[in-house]
């Protein structure tokens, strides 16, 4: 056991408890919170800063307006229900066609409007927020993600988490749904990881339920060595996030679209540690290259140089 | 600089709760095992006597404060007579007077001693008595004593060893002339024997006393009093045995009283008897200690719960544990990582087994629960509101709970009735969450946390049960500043959890 120990500080993982200690409670004031739990607002913030988001469809606030479900949707094909308060990707309804009142869920299934509708009031009774408060549901444009994605992604949406510390990009990991984590991109729930190089933008290693694999568990696809498109623009945006809400440790979600390019999916005050098994690597070091930079360089940075930093601060 | 202030805090927290709990057992002799037992001594006086048909007026020493021993309690069976206590030369005096009475009479005055805990007692310097003045012996007393005195103040160098050297030579030297004249008509051993040395030392000018007591022993029942003698050296009274003329007490000696003056004046009656019998009464050391603290109007007192009223006490006795629950908690999901339902669900868990036993609980609470999340997937297909749906989850939980009540009632089990107890929120709120869990995260996840709440309710329940544990809080409520000092330990905590070893075993490399 203490072997172990030792061997995971060498490492430079970090735990859940260092992880609350010493990043997010320092530097992740308390009132900032609610404006990456409220998803509403911070698809609001994003907007007015210039910050690409999936375009909002409706809101609903309360039981009553679900009624006002039918117009809403108009006839959209496709598109997202979830929960403004939702964690840990809980709750999302992905529809990705439509026949009449008959809809289909991103997996095939089929769902009719009343269990549509029952399932935004579960939304609004608070299942699935933190703390069980009445919630709100968000209906949203649905990502057509990119074709790179096709082969090695299961009916859900990819997407790829970016921990942005002070500001500055400390890793990243692109989330593959399967089969077994029912087309959801949370990786305790059987999705994979797959580590990204910062400076190329390359996946590096791939991970799924913490043991390392070479090719996806559904499809036999590689997952090491795939580029991801348009990489820079990726890594900008999630560097711009820390001005949307100054959290010093922040997770920020990112889909790309096939046509719309990088669009912020959501935020995260107390993103969780799986990277760092995606990267094969602990993130300890890269948070302390960050914090002695952070502390040699006074001068405000902007986004883009930000972003590059990345690149250059951890050889 | 943070961790400083919370270590500087944490430490300051421990020591001062430490503190108090080491006071308490140091001078009140709160007792750190539970269910120990020490004894008290009660000494009971009987007086017997016979009256003639007029009034009765009966003095009787009793002690007032007793070096080494705290006095619980006393009380006095007198019937029809009318009882005053005067305190004479810081003794008491019990007076017992009734106008007329006839026949045997018996009077009695009890006695209920602890031992002291602590040796010092009180040592107050007393104002040293006056040096008697020398008295005008007769001859041939007086030459003889002269005699005695010059003899022993060859043999000796200070007060003690001469008043030692005196009482032997008196003793010891029955062939010596002069002592042989002194004991001449006195016994030795009396009263009147410690009067007279304390006669002879005040031809040296040394001040002397007699002093009754009584030896406790194991052996109960009738015990004699014992004369002593005291000396005071300018300093402090000492005790010499009157016999040997060694320095001290016997051991275990309760000081009666002090003073030449009789220890029993009787008008009215004749037939006079007194007796003094000890008895042992094992007790267990809490309520000995509490009445000590309330016989040494004790502040400490303050922090124990013993002053409060009994059904108050047994709610402390619960809520006091609820701390180590939560501290089970903290250590199961910080150090080691194991999945709960909510922070505080399995310390409520815990306190409901603590109504129905371990075994039946799980039993009872793995029934329960997985009926009530049967009904509840059931509930879902009906697509209600999430409060109506909570809400008639609770109702069918409380319909399986009779149901299990009757049954159980019928088959003449006795658990079943105390399921009634158990609480149905609990119950209702474990449902709901396990089964938002399952239709989440899977069964599997639903299961594992389901299970980690069990585990750790259970092992809250031993430690909540645990006798050591109870005893301690309740004696020692200011154990619950070490609890907060682990507590902010354990906040600072910035090690790996257990289970994150084998999460990130890929990365030990």
């Amino acid at each position: 056991m203490f072997q172990r120990i030792k061997q995971l500080r060498q490492a430079g993982v970090v735990g859940i408890n260092a992880r609350n200690n010493r990043y997010v409670m320092p530097h992740n004031p308390r009132a900032l919170y609610a404006l990456v739990d409220d998803k509403i607002k911070t698809k609001q913030l994003a907007q007015s800063v210039g910050i690409a988001v999936p375009e909002l469809y409706g809101l609903i606030r309360s039981v009553g307006e679900s009624g006002n479900l039918d117009t809403l949707l108009q006839d959209r094909h496709t598109f997202v229900i979830k929960p403004a308060h939702g964690s840990g990707g809980n709750g999302i309804l992905v529809i990705s066609g439509r026949r009449r009142n008959t809809f289909f869920k991103h997996d095939g299934t089929i769902i009719d409007i009343y269990r549509l509708r029952h399932h935004i009031e579960n939304i609004l009774g608070g299942v699935y927020s933190l703390g069980g408060q009445p919630d709100q549901a968000i209906i949203e444009y649905r990502v057509k993600f990119d074709p790179v994605f096709n082969s090695i992604s299961y009916h859900g949406v990819p997407d790829i988490r970016v921990l942005v510390y002070r500001g500055i990009p400390g890793m990243a990991m692109l989330r593959l749904p399967t089969k077994r984590s029912d087309g959801r991109a949370n990786l305790h729930q059987g999705a994979v990881g797959v580590g990204i190089s910062l400076k190329t933008g390359m996946t590096t290693l791939a991970v799924c339920d913490n043991r390392r694999i070479d090719e996806h568990p559904d499809f036999g696809h590689t997952l090491v060595g795939l580029a991801i498109p348009g990489w820079e623009n990726l890594l900008l945006l999630a560097t711009r996030c820390y001005e949307l809400a100054p959290l010093g440790y922040l997770g920020v979600d990112i889909v790309l679209d096939a046509k719309l390019g990088p669009l912020l999916l959501e935020m995260n005050a107390r993103p969780g540690l799986s990277i760092q098994i995606a990267n094969g690597q602990g993130l300890q070091p890269r948070l302390d290259a960050i914090d002695e930079h952070c502390a040699q360089s006074q001068l405000f940075e902007s986004a883009e140089q930000r972003a590059k930093l990345a690149a250059t601060l951890f050889a | 600089m943070r961790n400083i202030h919370v270590h500087v805090l944490a430490v300051g927290l421990s020591v001062f709760s430490l503190a108090i709990m080491w006071t308490k057992v140091s001078t009140l002799g709160l007792p750190i095992m539970p269910d120990e037992q020490t004894s008290t001594w009660i000494i009971e006086a009987q007086i017997e006597f016979e009256a003639v048909g007029k009034p009765v007026i009966v003095n009787l020493d009793i002690p007032n404060s007793i070096p080494g021993y705290t006095r619980l309690d006393e009380s006095f069976v007198s019937r029809n007579y009318g009882l005053s206590i005067d305190i004479v030369n810081k003794d008491r005096r019990a007076e017992w007077s009734v106008r007329r009475a006839k026949g045997l009479q018996r009077l009695y005055y009890r006695l209920d001693l602890a031992a002291d805990l602590t040796e010092s007692g009180s040592k107050k310097n007393v104002r040293a008595p006056a040096p008697p003045p020398i008295p005008d012996y007769p001859e041939p007393f007086a030459s003889a004593v002269q005699d005695l005195l010059q003899s022993s103040r060859d043999q000796s160098a200070d007060v003690f060893t001469f008043v030692s050297q005196l009482v032997s030579n008196m003793n010891n030297d029955l062939t010596d002339s002069s002592a042989a004249l002194i004991h001449k008509g006195v016994q030795a051993g009396t009263e009147k024997w410690v009067q007279r040395i304390t006669y002879v030392l005040a031809g040296a000018r040394i001040p002397a006393r007699l002093v009754r007591g009584i030896v406790l022993t194991k052996s109960n029942g009738r015990t004699p009093l014992l004369n002593w003698l005291e000396v005071h050296n300018g300093e402090q009274w000492q005790g010499i045995d009157p016999l040997s003329g060694s320095k001290g007490y016997p051991d275990n000696f309760v000081r009666w009283s002090v003073g030449d003056d009789p220890l029993l004046t009787i008008k009215g009656g004749h037939n006079v008897q007194l007796h003094h019998s000890i008895s042992q009464q094992p007790q267990s050391l809490v309520n000995v200690a509490h009445e000590r603290a309330e016989a040494m109007e004790s502040t400490m007192l303050g922090l124990t719960l013993l002053k409060l009223p009994l059904a108050t006490q047994n709610i402390y006795r619960i809520l006091l544990m609820i701390p180590i629950g939560a501290l089970i908690v903290v250590i199961m999901r910080v150090l080691i990582g194991i999945p709960t339902f909510g922070t505080f669900m399995p310390i409520l868990i815990a306190l409901a087994f603590r109504e129905t036993s371990l075994l039946w609980g799980i039993g009872l609470f793995c029934l329960i629960v997985g009926s009530g999340l049967a009904l509840r997937f059931y509930l879902e297909k009906l697509q209600l509101l999430l409060v109506p749906r909570l809400s008639a989850v609770l109702a069918l939980v409380i319909l399986l709970m009779l149901l299990l009540s009757l049954l159980s009632h019928e088959l003449d089990f006795e658990y079943g009735i105390y399921i009634g107890l158990f609480p149905i929120v609990i119950i209702t709120m474990v449902i709901e969450r396990m089964s938002i869990l399952w239709s989440e995260s899977g069964a599997l996840e639903a299961y594992k946390t389901g299970f980690g709440s069990l585990l750790v309710a259970t092992i809250t329940y031993f430690v909540m049960n645990n006798n050591y544990l109870e005893h301690w809080f309740f004696m020692f409520p200011e154990l619950l500043l070490l609890m907060l000092a682990l507590f902010l330990w354990a906040g600072r905590y910035t090690g790996y959890r257990l289970n994150e070893l084998i999460r990130f075993r890929e990365l030990a490399k």
